[in-house]
């Protein structure tokens, strides 16, 4: 292999993903292309092409193509209350702060599988807020969505999440939530009653409104900068005044052009929260 | 040397900071290239490793950041439980991608975005280690002209992971800590 066939590789890559937005809406040209690459060459041998150009060819004209590309362009690896230290931050530190709303609206944004939004559903209701608040859970990829609605877990993740609901501060036991059968863990469909599922795109949709509260861990990284810039001012636009937001454990405003829109809440946790002017 | 050498991507597991220790600290200051590395280790810590190793290096040594632009003499080490790339415009990405051999950093995948990122101005280094992250990686760098540097299984702690980047590699170039520790001194700039 030479540079060349690399430059050609990539102009084809680049090629498949302006075709996938032509076609089918969906963004990708803003994204971080090391990990685009990455994971499209494993789509590449999965569909056993030998190229982009003939995996676009299928992509165009097999419509049963799309879901499954977008399976290996879109990250769905997540577990509840992942980085445990997040959700017990938000317990003990932003809750206080949103009780004294008489409603609630929380926006999880890339939502993946559902875990983070069954994390904070839990933590909601074990707080007595649950009843007063609206998720928002959203993702472009429909079949993510339709996990997230189900509710539904292998049961060897189960430990690892019961581990963290407990490092997170829980109240009871998680198994107080799902009931188990067939080697899955089937979580309480209550936990959902108030929540929106939704598809929506950080890249080319717009403003979700008046939020209190917007979770969107790990997804910023797959971004470049001016993508990330536009998903975060998208936050900005979206927060109410003193709204709280929760980035991802290596994500950070530093560089962002609306850093100046947030004070760090907890440093450590990853949660800002946007000033009284909020511009 | 093939081309001038742009950076150096390490990787390591199993006895990783005893042979990391071996080259590090005998990094000179002002080294001039930039030195990315992963090393496995349980994803629920915080990492104490680069703060370790800044405190016996002359160069600077820090955990890569997202969207973070690569600097010469500076040395990287992905975070635990994240994915360490490089991107073509010599900027840092971290991903949260499945696991690659159980493992998250994986070897591999810093080596095939570096590899894609610097061609032939990239030198790989695979260390002990006893699983076989990081040969397909090796394979990567050498098909795309780098430079490619096992340890010697014979004196690695540990030795799956140096035989199974040879088993792929087999132009590797196999050499001692000492050795590497020498052949680093290409981008002491003179």
């Amino acid at each position: 292999m030479d540079a060349t066939i690399n430059k050609v590789d990539d102009l084809e890559l680049k090629l498949l993903l302006e075709a996938l937005y032509q076609r089918y809406h969906y963004d990708f040209r803003g994204y971080s292309m090391a990990s685009i690459r990455r994971r499209m060459k494993l789509a590449k041998d999965a569909f056993d092409c030998a190229s982009y150009s003939m995996l676009q060819d299928r992509m165009l004209h097999d419509p049963s193509v799309l879901p499954r590309l977008l399976s290996y362009l879109t990250v769905q690896v997540s577990e509840m209350f992942r980085d445990p230290h997040y959700f017990r931050a938000i317990r003990e530190k932003v809750i206080p702060h949103l009780r004294t709303y008489p409603s609630l609206k929380v926006w999880i944004a890339g939502c993946s599988a559902g875990e983070e939004l069954y994390s904070l559903a839990i933590l909601f209701r074990e707080e007595g807020l649950e009843q007063k608040t609206m998720f928002y859970a959203t993702d472009i990829n429909q079949e993510a969505l339709d996990r997230a609605e189900a509710g539904v877990y292998a049961r060897e993740r189960i430990q690892l999440f019961s581990e963290n609901y407990q490092k997170a501060g829980g109240k009871s036991s998680l198994a107080d939530y799902y009931t188990s059968a067939y080697g899955a863990a089937t979580f309480d469909k209550t936990l959902r009653q108030r929540t929106v599922f939704s598809d929506h795109s950080l890249v080319t949709d717009a403003v979700f409104g008046e939020m209190n509260l917007i979770s969107c861990r790990n997804v910023l990284i797959y971004f470049d900068r001016t993508l990330q810039d536009r998903a975060i001012g998208l936050f900005k636009d979206s927060l109410m005044r003193k709204g709280f937001l929760g980035l991802g454990a290596k994500e950070n405003l530093r560089f962002s052009a609306h850093a100046s829109s947030f004070i760090e809440f907890s440093r450590e946790d990853r949660l800002y929260q946007k000033t009284e002017a909020g511009r | 040397m093939r081309a001038e050498a742009k950076a150096v991507v390490i990787g390591a597991s199993a006895g990783a900071v005893e042979a990391l220790s071996a080259l590090l600290p005998k990094l000179p200051e002002r080294y001039s290239l930039p030195v990315m590395v992963v090393v496995h280790m349980p994803p629920d810590k915080d990492s104490i490793i680069a703060e370790l190793f800044q405190a016996k290096s002359k160069v600077i040594v820090k955990e890569a950041e997202d969207k973070e632009a690569v600097r010469a003499g500076t040395v990287y080490f992905a975070p635990p439980d994240y994915h360490l790339l490089v991107e073509e415009e010599k900027i840092l990405s971290l991903s949260n991608d499945e696991l690659v051999h159980f493992s998250r950093p994986s070897i591999d995948v810093l080596f095939e975005s570096a590899a894609y990122a610097y061609g032939a101005g990239l030198v790989g280094i695979v260390l002990t280690g006893a699983n076989s992250d990081g040969a397909a990686g090796l394979r990567a760098i050498s098909d795309n002209g780098g430079v490619v540097i096992v340890q010697d299984p014979d004196q690695a702690y540990s030795s799956p992971m140096p035989r199974a980047a040879i088993g792929l590699c087999p132009e590797a170039k196999i050499m001692t800590l000492e050795q590497i520790a020498d052949y680093l001194q290409i981008g002491t700039g003179v």
